[in-house]
This record gives C-alpha cells, sequence and structure tokens, in this order.
C-alpha cells in the first residue's frame, strides 16, 4: 500500500456514539476536532464534512482527571499511553492526571489518516501524531482563553504547565478541573482552525521524548487488566469450537450429539451458517461452563465432507509456487524500471537463487475468543480486536443483521501481531449466542486457536541479478510467490494497482522489494499461490511482506557481495547512493547501517574460527512508511551445522521517539521475533490441515534461548515513524549472511535448521 | 472458600470463572506455556494441569491474592523496569518468580532461566523478565536484612 487509503463508511454506528457520549463526555470538557463544549452540536455538523470523522479524543472531568479514548488495539505496544503522551505535551497536562480508555467501533474514532479503525503496519504513531498534537493544542487553548477569563487578564500573558494555568504578573492560577468546573471553556474550533494552529517544534517538548510510566502497566501486574477472555456478562455461558480436519473448505455432513447430551451443563450444539465465509465446517458445544463446554465439545461426533484442500501439504504449495514462478506471464509487476532483459543479457556475472519460508502462526499468548450478547435491535461483541470496522462487519454479517446494529467493545488484547486483524471468532459467539438466546462466550482451545490461524502464508521467491564488470549491481528480477492476505478481506481499496495497471495486486505481500537501493533495471511481480490462497487463508503477522522479501533481498545483496569480492556491508553502502526517488531514504539507512556497524564492532579484529558477523538493513513496513532498521549478527557455527547467536545488534532510525523506552522494548521484542521466526518457528500443512496444535511443536523463542540484544535508536528529528514491526525483518537476513561468514554456508530456507547449514557446508 | 464443581475440572476454570478471579489466564491448557500458574501451598503450579479436586483442601494464591495492594517486590519490580507489553502472560510470569525467590532469595541467572523456562513470552519481554527478577531479589534481601519482614 503505496498510497494510504481511505475505507469508504457506510453508515455511522449511532448508538454506541450515544452511549460514549453519555457514558464519558457529559460530565466533563470533551475535546476533539471540533472541541469543547457544546461540542455535540459542532461535532454532528463536522460529521458532514467526511474527510476527518469528528472526533473525540478525550475528555477532562471536573476532577481534572484527562481521560483519552484510544481508537487504536493496544496489544503491548503502549499505544493507549503514547496517545496520551502526545496530547500531553499540547495540552499540558500532568501525567499524573492521565487516563486511558479503549474506543468502540464508532467511525468517529477511525483514524484520521486511514478512514477506518485498524491497527497495524506500525503506523498508529505516525499517523495520529498530528491529529493527537492538534486536539491537545485546541484543548489548552480553550482553557486558556476560559482561565483568562475568569483571571481578567489576556490569554497571551498565560502559561499551561502540570494541569496549571497561571498569570506571573499577578500570581493567579487555576487548574484544569477549576476551569472545567466553571463551565467557562466554551470555545470551539473549526477544521481549518484546527488546522492553523501552530504546533510546538521538538525544542520545546517536554513530555515528547520522555519515558514515562505506561499508563497500563500496573493493571498488568496485579491481575485487573481486563483482555477479551475475561468479560464476564450476567447469564453468559460457554462455546468451545469444535474444528473440522483441514483449514479450510470443509462442510459438515452430521452432528451426533447423543454423547454430549450426557454431559453435564450441555445446552446446545450450534453447527455454523457462515455466509461471510470467513469460517468453514465449524461446530460450536454450548454448555454453562468453558470445562463442561470443552467436554461436551469433545463428545460430538461430528462428520464432514473435508472438501477441495484435503490432500494438500507444505510440498503441494511449494511445487505449485515454483511452477507459477516459471510461467512468464504469472503475476503483477510491482516494480519495473529499465531493462531487465538487456541489462542481464550484457551482464558480466549473473546469480540466481530461491528463498523460502514456512507457514508461521501467530500463536498471541490469548487465544482467540469472542462474546456476543443480543439486547434489542444491537449485538454487542466483547472482543479484543484490530480491526474493529471489518470485525463489526462480520459479527453483524454472522448475525444477519445491518452492521450498524453492532457495538464493538474493545479489550486490552493478549497479543495481536495481526492475528486479531481478523474476526473469525466473531462469528461463533454471535451465532451461538443467537442460538441459545444468551449472551455466549467462544474460547478457542489453543489446537483451535494454532490449526485456524489466518497465518503467514508460505513463501517462495526467486531472485535473479546481474554485476557488471567492475561488480556493480545493474540488474534484478525478483519474483515473490505467495497467499494474498489482504485480497481475502475483500476491500479492493487495500489492493494496489500494478505499475502498468493491468492488475491489482497485493502490495502487502511483496512491500520491501521496493527497497532503496539504486539498481538501474529491477523487476518485481507479485504472485498470487490460488491454492494456498484458498487452503491456507493467510493474514498479516508481524512485520508482514518485509518479513520474508527482506529475507531474500539481503540474502541475496550479500551473495552478491561475495561474487563481486566486496565486503558486504561496503557493497550495501555503495547502492544507498540516494540517487532518483531513492533520495532521503537511502542516506538514512545508510547511516542506520553505518550506526549498527559501530555498535557491533564490525570488522574491526579477526574473530575466533566458527563465528562470523553478518549485516542486512531494511526499510520496513512500505516504503512510504518506513523506518530504517539495521542488524549486525554476530554467530558461532558448530562444524554440526548448530548456530549459537552470540549478538544482535540493531540500530533503528525512528525520526522522533515519543517515548524512547518502549522503542527500545518494541525493538527488541521485534528483533527476538525476528530470530524466533529465523530459527524456533515453523508449520507444515499435511491433508489440508495446519499439523502443529500447540507449543510443544510449534515452539516460540523461549529465555533460555535469548541472546545479547543491543539497541540503538536513532531520532534524527524527522517525523515519528513505527517501531514495533521492523526489527523483525532485519533479524533472519543477518542471521543467514553471518552464518556465511562464519562457516561459507548459504541458507536460503526459513526457519534455519542445523541440518541446512550443515548440508551447505563446503566439504 | 468452597465451590461446587465437577472434581475434574481443572483449577483455572473454576479460579476464572466461578470465583471470577480473571487475572489467571489460559494460555495453552497443557503446561505448556505457564500463563495459568498459581501457587498451591506455596509452590508454582500449572492450574490447567491442576483438578479442582487435587486442590481441595490447599492454600491456593493467584495474583490478585500474592501481595494486598499489588506492591509484592515482584510486582513493583515489574513496574520500574516496565516489562509488560500485552501483559496477557505476566501474571504467571510474576507467579513463577515468586515462588523462586521464595526459596532462593539471590538467584544467578542461570537459576532465573531454569525456573522461567517453562513460561512463554509471546512479546519477548524476557530480558526485562530476568531483570525484575534480579531487582526484586535485591529489594527483599535488603528488606530482609533490614528486618522488615515481608509478607510473601
Amino acid at each position: 500500500m503505496n498510497t494510504h487509503v481511505k475505507i469508504t463508511q457506510s453508515e455511522p454506528a449511532d448508538l454506541s456514539r450515544r452511549s460514549f457520549l453519555v457514558g464519558s463526555a457529559a460530565a466533563g470538557l470533551a475535546l476533539g476536532y471540533s472541541a469543547v463544549p457544546g461540542l455535540l452540536g459542532a461535532d454532528q455538523a463536522f460529521a458532514a464534512a467526511g474527510n476527518f470523522d469528528p472526533s473525540v479524543w478525550y475528555s477532562i472531568a471536573p476532577d481534572g482527571l484527562v481521560t483519552i479514548t484510544c481508537g487504536k488495539a493496544d496489544m503491548g505496544q503502549h499505544i493507549a499511553s503514547t496517545m496520551a503522551q502526545i496530547i500531553s505535551e499540547e495540552l499540558g497536562s500532568n501525567w499524573k492526571d492521565m487516563r486511558v480508555q479503549l474506543a468502540s467501533n464508532d467511525p468517529k474514532f477511525n483514524d484520521p489518516v486511514l478512514g477506518a479503525q485498524i491497527t497495524g503496519g506500525s503506523w498508529s504513531t505516525m499517523m495520529n501524531f498530528d491529529a493527537m498534537s492538534r486536539a491537545g493544542a485546541a484543548g489548552r487553548m480553550a482553557l486558556t482563553e476560559a482561565a483568562a477569563a475568569s483571571m481578567g487578564v489576556p490569554a497571551s500573558e498565560l502559561t499551561v504547565k502540570d494541569s496549571v494555568i497561571s498569570h506571573a504578573k499577578s500570581k493567579k492560577s487555576m487548574s484544569f478541573a477549576d476551569i472545567v468546573k466553571s463551565g467557562k471553556a466554551t470555545k470551539t474550533f473549526t477544521p481549518d482552525e484546527l488546522k492553523a494552529i501552530k504546533l510546538k517544534t521538538p525544542d520545546q517538548y517536554t513530555m515528547i521524548g520522555v519515558s514515562v510510566p505506561q499508563l497500563d502497566i500496573p493493571s498488568k501486574t496485579n491481575g485487573t487488566a481486563k483482555y477479551g477472555i475475561d468479560v464476564m456478562l450476567p447469564g453468559m455461558v460457554y462455546g468451545k469450537i469444535v474444528m473440522p480436519p483441514v483449514r479450510y473448505g470443509a462442510t459438515v455432513k452430521s452432528v451426533d450429539d447423543s454423547a454430549a447430551k450426557k454431559v453435564p451443563g450441555f445446552i446446545k450444539a450450534v453447527t455454523l451458517d457462515d455466509k461471510t465465509a470467513t469460517t468453514t465446517g465449524w461446530v460450536v458445544a454450548v454448555a454453562n461452563t468453558y470445562a463442561n463446554a470443552k467436554k461436551a465439545a469433545d463428545a460430538l461426533k461430528v462428520t464432514y465432507d473435508n472438501g477441495p484442500n484435503a490432500k494438500l501439504s507444505s510440498e503441494s504449495l511449494l511445487d505449485e509456487a515454483k511452477r507459477l514462478q516459471k510461467l512468464d506471464d504469472s503475476g503483477l509487476f510491482f516494480v519495473k524500471d529499465g531493462d531487465t532483459a538487456a541489462a542481464l543479457g550484457t551482464a558480466a556475472k549473473v546469480l540466481e537463487a530461491e528463498y523460502t519460508t514456512s507457514i508461521n502462526i501467530h500463536a498471541p499468548l490469548e487465544p482467540m475468543n469472542a462474546t456476543a450478547e443480543q439486547k434489542g435491535d444491537i449485538w454487542h461483541i466483547y472482543s479484543g480486536n484490530q480491526f474493529a470496522t471489518r470485525s463489526g462487519a462480520i459479527a453483524a454479517g454472522a448475525a444477519g443483521v445491518d452492521p450498524k446494529f453492532v457495538v464493538m467493545h474493545q479489550m486490552w488484547l493478549g497479543g495481536g501481531f495481526g492475528r486479531r486483524l481478523d474476526a473469525d471468532m466473531m462469528v461463533p459467539a454471535v451465532q451461538a449466542a443467537k442460538a441459545v438466546g444468551k449472551p455466549v462466550k467462544v474460547i478457542y482451545s489453543r489446537e483451535d486457536d494454532m490449526t485456524m490461524d489466518f497465518s503467514r502464508p508460505l513463501t517462495f521467491q526467486k531472485i535473479k541479478a546481474g554485476l557488471d564488470a567492475d561488480g556493480k549491481l545493474v540488474a534484478m528480477n525478483h519474483d515473490v510467490v505467495s497467499a494474498w492476505p489482504t485480497k481475502r478481506w475483500g476491500i479492493p481499496d487495500f489492493l494496489s494497482p500494478s505499475v502498468d495497471k493491468k492488475g491489482a495486486l497485493d502490495a502487502f505481500t511483496v512491500n520491501g522489494a521496493d527497497f532503496f537501493y539504486s539498481v538501474p533495471n529491477h523487476n518485481v511481480r507479485a504472485i498470487l499461490n490460488e491454492m494456498a490462497h484458498n487452503a491456507t487463508p493467510s493474514g498479516q503477522l508481524r512485520s508482514v511482506a518485509p518479513g520474508w522479501t527482506f529475507w531474500a533481498v539481503e540474502s541475496m545483496i550479500d551473495e552478491l557481495a561475495n561474487a563481486a569480492g566486496k565486503d558486504p556491508a561496503q557493497f550495501r553502502i555503495a547502492l544507498l547512493d540516494g540517487k532518483g526517488k531513492n533520495d532521503g531514504g537511502a542516506q538514512r539507512l545508510r547511516n542506520t547501517l553505518l550506526a549498527a556497524m559501530g555498535m557491533a564492532g564490525y570488522g574491526t579484529k579477526a574473530l575466533p574460527k566458527g563465528e562470523g558477523m553478518g549485516v542486512a538493513c531494511v526499510s520496513s513496513q512500505e516504503r512510504a512508511t518506513a523506518s530504517w532498521t539495521a542488524c549486525v549478527a554476530h554467530v558461532a557455527v558448530e562444524p554440526s551445522g548448530e548456530v549459537k547467536v552470540k549478538k544482535l545488534t540493531v540500530a533503528t532510525d525512528v525520526g522522533t521517539q515519543v517515548h524512547p523506552d518502549n522503542i527500545r522494548a518494541q525493538v527488541e521484542g521485534a528483533a527476538l521475533w525476528g530470530l524466533s521466526l529465523a530459527m524456533y518457528e515453523k508449520a507444515t500443512l499435511k491433508n489440508g490441515g495446519i499439523e502443529q496444535t500447540n507449543f510443544d511443536t510449534y515452539t516460540p523463542l523461549r529465555m533460555s534461548q535469548v541472546p545479547e540484544v543491543a539497541v540503538s535508536v536513532i531520532a534524527n528529528g524527522e517525523k515519528a515513524t513505527g517501531v514495533g514491526e521492523p526489527a523483525v525483518t532485519v533479524v533472519a537476513p543477518a542471521l543467514g549472511n553471518a552464518i556465511f561468514n562464519a562457516c561459507g554456508a548459504r541458507v536460503r530456507s526459513l526457519p534455519i535448521t542445523a541440518e541446512a547449514v550443515k548440508g551447505a557446508m563446503k566439504a | 472458600m468452597s465451590v461446587d464443581a465437577a472434581g475434574d475440572t481443572p483449577l483455572l476454570w473454576v479460579i476464572r470463572e466461578q470465583l471470577q478471579m480473571t487475572g489467571t489466564k489460559f494460555g495453552c491448557g497443557a503446561g505448556l506455556c505457564g500463563a495459568c500458574t498459581v501457587h498451591l501451598n506455596g509452590e508454582a503450579v500449572r492450574s490447567c494441569q491442576t483438578s479442582v479436586s487435587d486442590a481441595a483442601g490447599k492454600k491456593i494464591t493467584t495474583i490478585e491474592g500474592l501481595s494486598a495492594k499489588g506492591d509484592h517486590p515482584l510486582q513493583k519490580a515489574w513496574i520500574a523496569e516496565q516489562v509488560p507489553q500485552c501483559g496477557y502472560c505476566q501474571s504467571g510470569q510474576i507467579m513463577q518468580a515468586a515462588s523462586l525467590l521464595s526459596k532462593n532469595s539471590n538467584p544467578t541467572k542461570e537459576e532465573v532461566v531454569a525456573a522461567m523456562d517453562g513460561n512463554l513470552c509471546r512479546c519477548m519481554t524476557y530480558s526485562r523478565i530476568q531483570k525484575a527478577i534480579m531487582r526484586a531479589a535485591a529489594d527483599m534481601r535488603t528488606a530482609s536484612n533490614a528486618g522488615d519482614r515481608r509478607p510473601t
């Protein structure tokens, strides 16, 4: 997605909007784009303007507490706290007065840039920084004007600090609480007035750049944070899913509940009729407790037609990918610069290599769940969800009602990583609640969660690249074959036209392949693997396409450097010349690479035998929304092929850091995700089903596998970029390159195994 | 406290649903992730693998009962080190660590890793978990040396 889309809203969810206003704004001062008291009218007038949906981002209560409403899903990135921090900077509030709450699916909480409620892409800070800053500044101006009137002094002589507005000359002061209680804050802002507000310059910041205590953390140390799975409603019963043996395409032929009926508390078995086609072949056992629902689910005898994908395996998906890649007319062009055929024809040296990645499972620690309750005409859905706009529509589809009748109650997310962009869990909760006439909480078992994941797709990539006589990279053909996760959503705006306008492609499968290296002749083809698309409906997994595109690109760049007889880091620096369209980004990436090299001591001394260092640098997620991230991996490789990761050194240029400590936490977590995907996580398809069912066979990184991680954050004053994902993408290629540096073994398949390393060692 | 549940019901679900204490989390149902860790007579156990009949008559401590005001040295250290990201595993992490520190107030890094390796953190906050445990251990030793005996 190179230009950001707006998703057209058909109907606003009026009912949730009313409950929000009554619930949180009526008693205090509500501040948003249209700002302040009397806001309801202005708010609604603004709603008609369309582009920026009316947004009440925070309210100040008469006790002075400032409660911000976060429209982004908080899955551990502390985005709610970050939004509060950006608002607080301009508002001038005391951090101790800040509180957060999570938004409903009311369109007025839509992302101001994206026009929908969706959390992903490491977009939240960069796309909300300006809106939250202006909301904060508008509040400060409204409060200041009211204080000036109360004090009888010019507003220009007032200063705002720590939730207090002071007049130095007269020594008068009023707290935010005093002003709200006075009821005198009446200033409103038109969109143009908001746009005209002069925001602080970075040298004036007192909050941005400070590692304030995250507002959500205390509740996550004492058991009080409420996740979707923790929702309790009066009269609620529980649902446990019975999954078919294949990931997608099964239909239920018969359900025998005679044994289930003997389970105490069993209520009903519900066969899902999912017109949204999110799920296939599912049955839900409903009972008075989850333990009984599980017993009943185990006792149900369900027969299936396993459908068209029942014989497929990872091998069949890979074979199909290879077949498609060989066809001249496969796929659509994401990049088409120069004439690669001619340049490869005259190149002094041509390299070809194939890179693969396995199916990967999100496996957030909170298994998928949703609670559904019908009250009158309204469906209330409680669930931690990354895409309320779409999930509400899926829930409505499952209920057979218009989306305006669905209110999504957002909860803290026990991990998201892209998994909760999908809405499958809405379907069993809604249909079970409908069937039994009670609120139902459906909880996936870990086995359900793993086998029915919207996984990172199996990918196959082929790169053919040419060097001229001077060892300069002159041409690259890069084919990327995968399932297309975003196409599955059925939202045309999320697809991008190919560069030759011959069709729409899923850029979320090729982002990153449009790198910042200067390569005069460069083609990238995005090729849909329809077989994989149907058999393993894929999703967005933390860092999305750059998680595989940079694996191929950054491995190949190393192979090319080696073929040219050049140091891999210096080879990259030469390619990052900042010419033409790469101006700006290339230089930032080069600087980041140099920073990582410096921190790691790259090239400063000879390493012991069997040890090596490898570099990689990435512009994840998308060209238009890149952070600049580089990694130096230091490994030791045993003759057996066993790889010990000694250290990961990661440097990242994030422009402006809102919360330095959080950035370090996110970058470290992302780097360890990268390591986990590179070495420890692999899922496989067999007979149409995912073979791994729990953490015994699908094995994310544990504490004993954590290497030393050094993180350097570069904040050069450019706009804030995303931090939650980019470091995921840089680790695998840096490791592969380090392994090559250590022992001459080139691995091209993720995850990296000792067998593959040993097999690739030169005899 | 008494509950009415089938004897084979996992303790986890009795705690969460019948007692409505939701700080103890469901993660895997197989004793592989540690999210459901509670103390049974002071020992860390996986409540998804403990039947309610096995817990009968024993002292059960959950995250809600670890300290009166969320101020166990580990909880304070978790805040000081800003450990949680999504936070879902952290109740289990803290309960596992509390069991370790109750027996070993001065663990080495290796002992911490050995004690904590069964607790998955999908956000990968492992290094902060380690730091927080070391900080809490140091705080507890200081308090203990000062004669200020803290309840654990």
